[in-house]
């Protein structure tokens, strides 16, 4: 055990439970960050294959038409609206808007950055993933 | 009518199951789990029911603890998962059978529950935790820094930490960044460049300036809720992510 530190490390820095609704979305901001990531080198990739003439650009489109090619791609679209939607709430945040203003605390000591408009911030951003995500599932099943 | 005492008596004595994590970084390997039971009443601490077991069962547990009413920060600590302080925290507010203890994460451990403040204190130092100006008050006519009610309340609840480390424990940046500053030392910055007293805003934020400093936060906010104080760290780095960026003065 490596107690020079003693880091909890990628696990402690993953885990979302704990510390409440605030907690998972910074675990949400990273993960689809992550996965967007990998989307876009992918899709560089993909692209690449136009180089191979039509018929390898229409070979390597079929991939995504396929229904695990849907459901990767319904993904994508639920990481993009949710990064987008986060990130402008944490942009907003680490601009000092929305996070309250300093005041003597009151026990229990509810911090007043973890207010509601941030926390509906967060909702928002989950639920119009999934309303994204749902949409594009009926899209590309739907023909 | 019934006295406290009798009504004391007549109530069976409650136990519960205290896990204390043992790890000596001179001879182990692992972190190892010893489990006691210890009596409880409903005000009973986490910090009582350790020094239950020293009394009584193991005088070995190495616990760090001073003031038992949340004004020194000594006793963080890892309770059932979350970062708190022991002498803060009922046995009884936990809602749970078994009481977990462990030392806290991203602090290097002495022995058992005690850890290291080294870091904490450095980065403390390193942001000028004091009111940086040329003059002092014995050279002032007032013989005192005047400051409106208005100007107190930019800082006074920044001034509320008492460094018992328990919002660089839960941060997940530091979880991960050795080199980053942390939420203690950034709110005790905005506390000092909020302060009208103080002359050394631009050197303070100077400091801070880094890619392990400020811009390392990425507001997850867990700092704020652990802390036993109300000085909500995360506001306070975001309020001097402000004065970075220009929107406030």
């Amino acid at each position: 055990m490596a107690q020079d530190e003693h880091k909890e490390g990628i696990k402690g820095m993953a885990n979302p439970g704990r510390y409440g609704i605030e907690r998972v979305a910074y675990w949400l901001m990273r993960l689809s960050g992550l996965g967007l990531l990998a989307y876009f080198i992918g899709h560089i990739y993909e692209t690449s294959n136009i180089l191979r003439g039509r018929v390898g650009w229409n070979e390597f489109l079929e991939l995504t038409q396929t229904t695990e090619g849907h459901i990767v791609l319904a993904i994508v679209i639920a990481m993009c609206v949710f990064h987008t939607v986060n990130g402008i709430r944490v942009m907003l945040g680490h601009g000092g808007v929305g996070v309250g203003k300093p005041a003597r605390p009151d026990y229990p000591y509810d911090p007043a950055s973890q207010n509601y408009r941030h926390k509906i911030g967060i909702y928002s951003a989950i639920i119009l993933a999934a309303i994204a995500m749902m949409y594009g599932l009926a899209v590309m099943f739907g023909e | 009518m019934a006295q406290v005492s009798d009504v004391a008596d007549n109530q069976p004595p409650r136990t519960k199951t205290l896990r204390i994590a043992r790890f000596n970084p001179t001879k182990d390997n692992e972190k190892q789990f010893m489990e006691f039971s210890v009596p409880v009443e409903k005000w009973t601490t986490v910090l009582e029911t350790i020094l239950d077991v020293k009394q009584h069962h193991d005088h070995s547990v190495g616990v760090r603890y001073s003031c038992r009413q949340a004004t020194c920060g000594s006793c963080g600590m890892i309770i059932n998962g979350k970062p708190r302080l022991a002498c803060f925290t009922k046995v009884s507010e936990l809602d749970s059978d078994v009481v977990t203890v462990e030392p806290m994460n991203n602090f290097p451990i002495i022995r058992d529950l005690a850890v290291k403040f080294e870091r904490l204190f450095d980065t403390h130092h390193k942001i000028k935790p004091y009111l940086d100006r040329d003059d002092t008050e014995l050279e002032s006519d007032a013989k005192e820094f005047l400051q409106s009610p208005e100007e107190l309340e930019q800082y006074i609840q920044f001034a509320n930490c008492i460094k018992c480390g328990l919002c660089n424990s839960a941060c997940p940046t530091m979880a991960t960044d050795s080199s980053f500053v942390g939420p203690q030392a950034l709110a005790q910055a905005y506390r000092y460049v909020a302060d009208s007293r103080d002359k050394g805003k631009d050197s303070r934020l100077k400091i801070i300036d880094d890619s392990h400093g400020i811009w390392r936060c990425h507001f997850a906010g867990s700092c704020s809720q652990v802390c036993p104080k109300g000085v909500d760290p995360a506001m306070g780095i975001q309020l001097l992510r402000g004065y970075m960026l220009g929107f406030r003065s």
